[in-house]
């Protein structure tokens, strides 16, 4: 009997969706051992049934063995298809960073509902200002929250998109009634650049310059980007970019700085203050960091980051 | 006493949106609805925030096309900084982006839009999806994967990541390319070219020659388009150029970017989160009646296809003209969304390859230091779903003071609305509702692939 999977998503971009399909060649294999029940993106299963004549007020989705849900919380329908994942699946996976912590949606915890909705309906050079949205819309909950800030969550799988060798573990794990395996280090564990250690940086650059490489060379060759002056959030972000197969972190072998995707090392770490403190203890000076609250920019929910409070007159 | 039909989620498209159908005592349409049923707010998250950073963080707005927003983000922030780009910079932006519209393009024709016409759009909804492809067409289902799939790593193998991306960057692009590695994308991009003309061929057999006029009729409606041409020779461009709107009696006008809020406005409804784009600068307001519409255009690639004057590569040319000689300039069936996508990926592929033929895109320096500052900037490219606009303002240290962005889906907002009644009020026609006929309202809906 095939595995029974549901999938949904919430506050989210489809990327998580996309790195699904990205298991290529695997997915047509997994699609053997997994039956999809309920996807939004690949299969026309209906809240309302078929006809679209069920009750408004109460979905439906099919009974699956595993739930996967990526996203996070931000209205009163996503709140309720969460729970409804919760009692129809038997295990629960939050895949993507959106889900696990809030992920970039989650930024606007920064700011109130009636400041974005200010925003959003009666600002900017090409809205014709109108009241705030009211029907059928579903109303919004005052912030972005993780799925577990309000369903008991069975499996991690965090990243942005997760990478889909964590992707194809994790289903074939379930399909197999085992554990999955999964990395456990931070991204510098996983980065082949060359670490000299000697703390001679006062400042973090904004990114604005390339750091220093030869193209001609691997990345092996490369000084660390945050040894370069450049913020780098390696040392505070989960492992897992890098694939099982060895590659480098992805942003790496781009030759750009980390920026925190699969969200803290361990799971309730906080990015923010574990750079911070990571700069501070290496001697840079944090003031010049741009945008502090932006070390947060993949985990802002489990209140985390909170509405800013009235701009400061400038010079404070 | 009328009653309501409610569709949700509506699938095999990217969001969260809902189809209601009001119907009357004798079943008949009375009044229809695509909502749009999340926001999540990036114009007001990115205020304050180093502009720099920008292209990073937006590209989350959409999972499907992040280079698109990674590339007008850029650009936008570019413009705020008065960067220039280098040449070989501004190559590799092109290429990546382009290469982007061709995964995308073989994503949602065959695992979107193409059970509709494979497994037929009334086919049980348990195989009417790719699963159903597989096992109906196991070759062909194949042979569509492996070439996505290659297509992702192309992108994955030279910028390191395909799904939000990073490797653009202020002032340009942010490692260059490699002479051998030029030659072997160029390789590949060869056989993705092969495989788009064979995606042509087989839809023009297979999904194409079964257009009946019903089918053609599906969701159609008469409205004009927004795309981006090449200034002086109105070609069709996907990375840069001018933007031109289109009336529906085919007469148009080309603006820059930066004129783009003299010429479209948004209207808010009490009953969708999203906005709905309207052609402003022809001063009629937006009305959404099936008969009289206002101020309507569409996006996307029908749009691109009926604005553009010619296309600068030889098969998409070719192509070009025989969807000319069929259905006229511009063309409005809606169902020709798909038709005009396979063009878009013979010109996708075919401008890849040329692209990569340059050994020019390896020399020379891909990017400049940038210096953040006060300034404006809007950057536009085309995404699979339609233009895309960024606009920021940035403050004297550089950080986003206001943004405000249109995406690319967001311009059909008001086209769709109208695709779901004008394909409602046929297939639903006294009352008799059948899945088939609300699949048929939301195969409207997929020809804009939202
Ligand atoms: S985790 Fe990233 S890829 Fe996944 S839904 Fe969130 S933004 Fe998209
Ligand atoms: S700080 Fe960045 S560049 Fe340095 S080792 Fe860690 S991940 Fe690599
Ligand atoms: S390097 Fe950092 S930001 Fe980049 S993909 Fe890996 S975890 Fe995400």
């Amino acid at each position: 009997m095939a595995l029974r999977v549901a999938e949904e998503w919430l506050s989210s971009c489809s990327g998580c969706e996309i790195a699904i399909l990205n298991l290529g060649a695997g997915l047509l294999e997994l699609l053997r051992r997994i039956e999809l029940v309920h996807i939004p993106v690949l299969l026309d299963h209906k809240y309302f049934g078929p006809l679209g004549d069920g009750d408004p007020d109460h979905p439906d989705i099919p009974e699956a063995e595993v739930g996967i849900i990526s996203g996070g919380v931000r209205d009163r329908e996503q709140l309720e298809t969460a729970k409804l994942m919760r009692q129809r699946c038997g295990t629960i996976v939050a895949l993507g960073t959106c889900a696990t912590h809030g992920g970039i949606p989650a930024l606007i915890n920064q700011s109130t509902n009636a400041e974005l909705f200010e925003r959003y309906y009666r600002g900017g050079p090409t809205t014709d200002p109108g009241p705030d949205p009211d029907q059928v819309v579903p109303p919004m909950l005052e912030r972005t929250y993780a799925l577990d800030e309000h369903i008991t969550v069975d499996l991690y799988l965090p990243g942005c998109p997760p990478h889909p060798d964590q992707i194809a573990e994790a289903l074939t794990a379930l399909v197999q009634g085992r554990d999955p395996v999964l990395p456990r280090k931070s991204v510098c564990d996983t980065c082949p650049t060359i670490r000299e250690g000697k703390g001679q940086l006062s400042q973090v650059a904004r990114l604005v310059d390339s750091p220093k490489f030869d193209p001609d060379q691997p990345l092996s060759q490369m000084r660390c980007l945050l040894e370069q002056g450049l913020l780098c959030m390696g040392p505070v972000t989960a492992a897992g970019c890098a694939g099982s197969r060895e590659m480098a972190p992805r942003c790496l072998s781009a030759r750009v700085p980390c920026r925190g995707c699969y969200g803290p090392v361990r799971r309730q770490g906080n990015q923010m203050l574990d750079m911070l403190n990571a700069l501070a203890s290496n001697g840079v000076e944090l003031g010049s960091l741009a945008d502090r609250p932006g070390l947060l920019r993949f985990s802002g929910a489990h209140g985390r980051l909170r509405p800013r409070p009235a701009p400061r007159k400038s010079g404070e | 006493m009328g009653r309501t039909i409610n569709i949700q989620p509506v699938t095999r498209i990217e969001g969260h949106a809902r189809v209601s159908i009001q119907l009357d005592d004798q079943g008949r349409v009375t009044d229809s609805q695509l909502h749009v049923m999340a926001m999540r707010g990036f114009e007001k998250f990115i205020e304050g925030r180093p502009a720099e950073e920008v292209p990073r963080i937006v590209t989350r707005i959409c999972g499907i096309c992040p280079w698109m927003h990674h590339s007008a983000s850029n650009k936008a922030v570019d413009a705020c900084f008065g960067a220039e780009v280098p040449p070989a910079g501004t190559a590799l932006r092109e290429l990546t982006q382009v290469m982007a519209h061709i995964n995308d393009k073989i994503l949602h024709f065959f695992f979107l839009a193409a059970p509709d016409f494979v497994m037929g759009a009334g086919a049980d909804y348990q195989v009417r999806n790719i699963m159903g492809i597989v096992q109906a067409a196991p070759e062909l289902a194949e042979r569509v994967v492996k070439m996505r799939q290659a297509g992702q790593m192309m992108l994955e193998k030279f910028t390191g990541k395909a799904i939000h991306p990073v490797a653009m960057v202020p002032g340009g692009f942010a490692k260059p390319m490699s002479d051998a590695e030029r030659r072997e994308l160029l390789d590949q991009a060869r056989e993705q070219l092969e495989f788009a003309r064979f995606c042509m061929d087989y839809a023009k057999e297979n999904v194409f020659a079964q257009l009946d006029q019903a089918a053609l009729e599906l969701g159609q409606i008469t409205t004009g388009f927004l795309g981006t041409v090449d200034s002086e020779s109105g070609t069709l461009e996907l990375f840069d150029g001018v933007l031109r709107l289109m009336k529906p009696d085919g007469s148009y006008h080309d603006f820059t970017y930066r004129q783009y809020a003299d010429h479209l406005g948004e209207q808010v409804v009490p009953w969708s989160y999203g906005k709905f784009p309207y052609a402003k600068s022809w001063g009629e307001g937006l009305a959404m009646d099936l008969d009289n519409p206002k101020g309507v255009y569409r996006a996307n690639t029908l749009a691109r296809i009926n604005v553009c004057d010619h296309i600068a590569t030889p098969l998409a040319q070719a192509e070009l003209e025989e969807f000319r000689a069929n259905f006229g300039r511009p063309a409005q069936s809606t169902t020709l969304y798909h038709w005009a996508r396979l063009i878009e990926l013979v010109y996708a592929c075919e401008r890849v390859v040329e692209i990569l033929e340059d050994p020019a895109i390896c020399k020379g320096a891909v990017r400049r230091p940038v210096k953040p500052g006060a300034g404006r900037g809007v950057g536009c490219v085309e995404a699979p779903r339609g233009t895309l606009i960024h606009d920021y303002t940035t403050d004297d240290d550089g950080l986003i003071a206001e943004a405000n962005m249109i995406v690319g889906t967001t311009h059909n907002l008001a086209p769709m609305n109208m695709s779901v009644r004008a394909a409602a009020e046929a297939v639903i026609n006294g009352g008799q509702v059948t899945a088939e006929a609300l699949n048929k309202v939301e195969m409207a809906i997929r020809c804009y692939d939202p």
